[in-house]
Parts: structure tokens; sequence; C-alpha cells
């Protein structure tokens, strides 16, 4: 279906905090899951008769069952220091994407309902009953979030809107108002195994034309192993890098560095996909049944390590995540984790990010490269809101800034990082995260990369940039999809593996 | 023994234990409650020590809303330490003797109180004059500055402009710990200044005044970053693990 037509925001030279415009955004929504989508997950079918009070009691629930929202619905004083740093407000100037304001949607209503102040003087602390139009607002502006923490590192107290959008979908999913794209593809990973559903016999031919391709690229017979027991490395890769561009390149980029470093490594074709949509619901069951088929394919396949693929949510939950989730990592002291964590070789990081494996190899020497071959590029990094805000890579805080810039380096001559504020932990999310890349969201995704695409402007114009260099699935389908849209060529998006496998040398040529 | 005396130790008695129990339950509340998953927004420390070290600079020097907004920072610092020093100066009314360090402070905490009441108008100026943080403030956000602005106000008040026996407060206040009702004097700016306090302890509760307690509880922040090399269970998800 087609979306409303609508105007692509005018890029400026100095990014400029806009004049509210009350209602701007209220018309953008997705569409709503249907009985099918919903009652596979175990939500209700259609919004149930008793909502409010449903709605009221999982709210009451959610609670006291996260600290985090508990808190941060109490703390937030309306300072004001996120409500300019959100990317939908400046792409749309709607209010309610301010951080606080879209925070404000539920803490009335906890108010409400909660709170001495707010059973009684309502009126005096802004407290609103839970209404079709108050929901109607929820289900709007809470999928107008990408959940990519910016607000929070602003914050005085770290409140993260992401963790209050997070609390509202599953609220809404509860009560039979779930999201079509997220909850649809969640059936699609449990009944597949990979997002795209990409059934088994369609991944093993994808694989074996991309070895064929490398082998006529580089007359190097690199593999694409697929379900191979006793193998050294499980990679977990987003399902993207199968068969979408510029995806791909990167998924040959992993099997060059894989085969440079002589590692024995394979893909599973029941844990097909990195990403995991759980995160995106706020559903805890969820993420850690998507989260248990990793675990259960490490422990038929009998791999030692387990590498993550380019994925920003999905390196959120398998490097915070998994270990709570599924026992991948280290320290457990439960029967249920011990087994998993005795198979894994606790000399390497579990998981570990693809990018801190090559890097790893880098430095020890055991890769070569030809830089000048990424000559044609002058290249920026794109920092991913999910690696940069909610996780980490290497030894030391920082480290997921540090170790992707260093492999561009190693593997490319121009490299130029876009304005300071845009990057690092002060990065935009490229506007299509969090469950928000669907066609029916198409114009908050193009509105919301406005601060990204000011940003590239500026490196584009001072510096020529010509490529920016990602690493993370929803990042490269996002700016494919927006990048035209800001007078941009849509193959200036790729991954770092993607530059790493233009330059690395293959040893046995 | 006046009935105003016993109605102001009355209110001081309910409004301490209202701050007090209040602040305790919330606190106990916030303790008990599970985070199931590890959520420090990173770069974070990957040690307690980080940790601390973290939550004292957002304590003491406000970094992230440093970060975040150089006015907001301004008028909210000074109005936080200027509040700081002021409330240590009016130890001296509930002790004898006076700590040296409380007699110490004494000048600049009566100066504070300027400082403080000019932060709170710059926090309120921006109520108004910034258009996204007019669209957020409501009613008690401007009340809970009025409030604020009228305690500073009336305090300084009776400092540079009309004494109050100060010698007398300072004997109920006394009393006040010792159990004993003393003579309060009726003065008026004392009076509204005094029941203007024990509102704001009333409500701190049940109000953002819990952004105090709420940031030492914040996960974003007071998480370390090491999910890698220790399994972090809740009880409640733990209990998943054995179905």
């Amino acid at each position: 279906m087609a979306a409303a037509a609508f105007e692509t925001p005018k890029l400026k030279e100095y990014p400029v905090i806009p004049l509210i415009q009350a209602g701007a955004t209220s018309h953008l929504k997705p569409f709503v899951a249907n009985e099918t989508i919903q009652t596979n997950l175990s939500f209700p079918g259609e919004l149930v008769d008793n909502w409010q009070e449903k709605a009221i009691a999982k709210m009451g629930e959610l609670l006291g069952k996260y600290r985090s929202l508990r808190v941060y619905m109490d703390a937030c004083v309306h300072c004001g220091a996120c409500s300019d740093k959100c990317h939908y407000f400046l792409g749309t100037a709607d209010p309610k994407n301010m951080p606080v304001a879209r925070q404000d949607l539920m803490r009335r209503v906890y108010r409400r309902y909660f709170t001495f102040a707010g059973k009684y003087f309502p009126w005096l602390v802004g407290a609103v009953d839970l209404t079709r139009e108050v929901l109607d607002d929820w289900y709007s502006y809470y999928h107008q979030c990408s959940e990519c923490r910016r607000c929070s590192v602003f914050c005085p107290y770290g409140i993260d809107t992401a963790e209050v959008t997070m609390a509202a979908r599953e609220i809404m999913a509860s009560i039979g108002m779930g999201m079509k794209y997220s909850n649809e593809i969640i059936g699609k990973v449990h009944r597949i195994g990979n997002n795209l559903g990409i059934p088994e016999p369609a991944l093993e031919d994808t694989l074996l034309g991309l070895e064929e391709d490398t082998k006529e690229e580089t007359g190097v017979d690199v593999k694409f192993p697929l379900n191979v027991k006793g193998a050294e490395v499980l990679l977990i890769t987003p399902s993207a890098d199968f068969f979408s561009e510029p995806h791909v390149e990167s998924l040959i980029g992993y099997a060059k560095v894989f085969h440079a470093a002589g590692v024995s490594w394979t893909l599973s074709s029941s844990a097909s996909e990195a990403a995991n949509f759980g995160l995106f619901i706020g559903n805890y069951e969820q993420m850690r049944k998507i989260a248990l088929r990793i675990r259960e394919a490490a422990l038929e396949l009998g791999v030692k390590r387990i590498v993550v693929g380019e994925c920003g949510h999905a390196w959120r939950v398998a490097y915070s995540f998994w270990n709570t989730l599924a026992g991948i990592g280290d320290g457990a002291s439960d029967p249920f984790a011990i087994e998993l964590q005795k198979q894994l070789d606790h000399r390497y990081k579990q998981p570990m990010h693809i990018c801190e494996f090559t890097h790893d190899l880098i430095q020890r020497g055991a890769l070569q490269f030809d830089k000048e071959k990424n000559d044609d590029r002058i290249i920026t990094f794109h920092d991913s809101c999910n690696v940069a805000r909610a996780s980490r890579m290497g030894d030391f805080a920082g480290g997921q800034f540090v170790i992707p810039r260093e492999i561009i380096k190693a593997v490319a001559n121009n490299f130029h990082d876009m304005a300071p504020e845009t990057i690092c932990d002060s990065t935009f999310c490229c506007g299509g995260g969090g469950g928000l890349l669907t066609d029916d969201l198409l114009e908050i995704r193009v509105k919301g990369a406005l601060p990204r695409m000011e940003a590239l402007r500026n490196v584009a114009d001072e510096h020529g940039v010509n490529f920016m260099a990602c690493i993370c699935a929803i990042c490269k389908a996002q700016f494919t999809k927006v990048l035209p849209q800001y007078g941009f060529d849509m193959s200036l998006v790729g991954g770092v593996h993607q530059l790493v496998s233009k330059a690395i040398r293959l040893g046995d040529k | 023994m006046s009935a105003l005396s016993i109605v102001y130790a009355a209110l001081f008695y309910i409004a301490t234990a209202f701050f007090v129990i209040g602040l305790a339950l919330k606190i106990r509340q916030y303790a008990r409650t599970p985070s199931p998953l590890k959520i420090p927004l990173t770069p974070a420390p990957l040690t307690r020590a980080g940790v601390s070290w973290r939550l004292a600079r957002e304590v003491v020097f406000f970094e992230s809303l440093f970060r975040s907004n150089k006015w907001t920072w301004l008028f909210g610092w000074l109005f936080h330490g200027a509040l700081l020093l002021v409330v240590l100066r009016h130890v001296r009314y509930f002790q004898e003797p006076v700590w040296t360090v409380i007699a110490l402070i004494q000048p600049f905490g009566t100066y504070a109180g300027f400082a403080m009441v000019a932060g709170l108008a710059g926090l309120w100026a921006r109520r108004f004059l910034v258009d996204r943080v007019r669209y957020i403030s409501t009613p008690s956000d401007h009340l809970m500055l009025a409030l604020l602005i009228a305690i500073g106000l009336t305090g300084l008040g009776m400092r540079f402009v009309s004494h109050t026996d100060i010698v007398a407060v300072k004997i109920f206040m006394l009393g006040l710990m010792r159990l004993s009702i003393q003579p309060l004097p009726a003065d008026p700016v004392l009076l509204a200044h005094l029941s203007l306090v024990a509102l704001l302890l009333i409500i701190f509760p049940i109000s953002k005044l819990l952004h105090a307690p709420g940031l030492f509880f914040s996960p974003t922040r007071n998480m370390s970053d090491n999910p890698r090399e220790a399994r972090h269970v809740a009880t409640w998800a733990a209990a998943l693990d054995k179905q």
C-alpha cells in the first residue's frame, strides 16, 4: 500500500531546533497485527472488551517487574533537557515526539491510577484517564520511537524512553493492539528460523551461489558452510545478510575473514537470524524464546565460539542479554547456563562481535590488506544506536566506537568522521530502528533520518565522502530507502565488512 | 504555651513523618523492584567503583545535563548548590553547640539564598520562554517552583528585611527535637516560611522531587557494563529457566 504523500524535510547547513507543531505526525501509525499474527504469539487477537482494566493491570505488573519503568515514571522533573534530542522530533516538530512528552503519554496514565496526586488532583499533575483517545496516541507515538536511547544520554537521571516505549508496546500487545510488522516477523522466526522467512533449501542454495560468486571474483574457494557439526565458530547474522543489498557484501567479507584466518565456521539453518524483535515489542518471554534458538543451535553443532554479524539491536541482545536469557557468556552458577558455558571456549569473549573478531586478527597481524583497493571511497562511519549506547566491543568502555573505525582505517585510506555531536554515544538513529522498518511508517522513517542526513551532507560537501559504513542490517536497509529522498545515491551505504571484503588478501591465491 | 506553638509543632512532626516514612517506602519499593536485564547506558563503567564515580559526577556536577543544555544546567546547578549551602546553614537551628563547619558555612549560606532564588527564577523563565518546555509544563511544575521561590524569599526577608526572633525560633526547634514544645514567635513571615517548608516535606515523597532518590536507582546509570563476564538474572526471570 502506498503511504500518503508527504514532504521530505529540507537539509539545512546547521541543525536547527524546530518550533513545535502540535499534531504534526498524529496521523502516523503502523498497521495493527491481525488475529492470526497476534494469536501466534499468544496475544489476544483483537482489542479485548475490558482493555482499559487489562492495560492498567498490565502496567501494574510491569511496574513490579522492571525497576527502570518504576523509577522513570516517578523521576522526571520536566526539565526539558531531552526535548531537542530525538531525531523524530527534530524531523517532525511534533511535540509528542519530544522524549519527555512521549514518556508523559504513559506517565499521565501512571499518575492517574498509581499515585496519590494523580488520583486526587489529576489536573494539578496532568494525570489523565486511559481513554480510547489516549490509547490511540500511545499506538501512534510509541511507534514513532526507535528505542535508540539518545534521550537517555542527556537526561540528568538517565531516564530511557526506550524502556517506556517497550512497556507501552508490551501493554498494547497484551490487550490485542500489537503491531503487525514486528509481531509478524517474530512469528516467522519461530516458524521458519529467520525474519525473512527463508527456508533451509533456499538458504543452502544462496550460500552455494555466494561460493561460486566469490570464487569467480577471487579465484579462491571461500566456503559458506551451513549446519556443520564440530565447526569452531557459529556465526549468527541478520538474515538480510543472505539476500539484501548491500548486506550480502558484508557476509562475503565475514567469510573471507574466516577463510584468511583459517578458522572453521558455520551458519545454522534453525538459528539463521541474529535479529531479535522481542526486544522491540518489550516482551521478555519472546526475546528469551528467540535467544534460546541460538543456544540450541550452539549445543547441537558443538561449536566453541559464537560470533555475531553486523546488526545493531541484535548485538545489543547478544552482548547485553544473551547471557541472561540463554546462558551464552561467562560466570553462570546455575545448571541451565553452565551446560552451554562448559562447551564454549572461554579464552575468547562469548559472544563476540564480528568486528571484535576481525580487529583481533588485524592486531595480531593475521590479516593482510590491499588498502588502495578502497581508494575510490571516501568513508565515514555511522554509529548504530544499539551498538553505541547499549553494548560494547573490546575490553574498554567505548571500544564499540574505536574498533569499527580501526578496522576501516586498516582496510582503507580515506576516512572522515561526521560532526562530533552526531557520532559515538551522541549518534543519531538511522530513523528505521526499533521495529519501524516498515513501509506503513515510511513518512516517520524519512523525517527521522533528517539529523543523520544533515551530518552526512556536511561531510559529503566538505570532504567528498561517498561511502557511509554501517554495522547494522536495519541501518543499511533504512538508508538504502531514504538516501534517495535526500538526494543521495543509495549505493553510498554499506557495511564495514564490505570494505574488509574489498581489501583483504586471501593467502592461497 | 500558645495554640500556635502546638499547631506548628504538630505540623512539623507530621511533615517529618511524611517525609521520612514516605521516602523510606519509596526507596524500599525501588530497591525491591528487580532489573531483569543489563541496561547500562554505554559507554558505561566496567566496575562497581567506576559506577560510583559515574553517579558521583551526576550528583555533584549534573554531568549529563551539562552535556544537554548549558542554560538549564547553569540554573539547575546554581539552585541545587545554593540549596545545599542554605540547608547546611539551617543546621545551626537544630544543634547546640553548633559544629564548627556549620558556623563556617554561615556567611556563604546566607548569600546562597539569593543564588537559589536566581537559579529558580531562571528555571521558571524557561517554562515560559522555551516553547518545548512550555508545552511539557504542568500546573504542578509551576507551583513547585513557586513554592521553592516563596520559601527562599520568606527566608531572605527574615534575614535581610524584617528580622524575626531567631533565638526563640532556635529554642522552639531544639524543643521539637526533645519532644518539648517551646513558644514560637507569631511573626507572619516566619510562619509562612515554616508552613511552606512543612508543605515541601510532605509532598516530597509523592511528587517529582523523587528524582533525588530516583537517580541512584536509575539502571541506565547505576549498572556496570559486564554482561558477558557475569550472568545477571532477576528472580522472576530465573523462574523461566526452571520450567
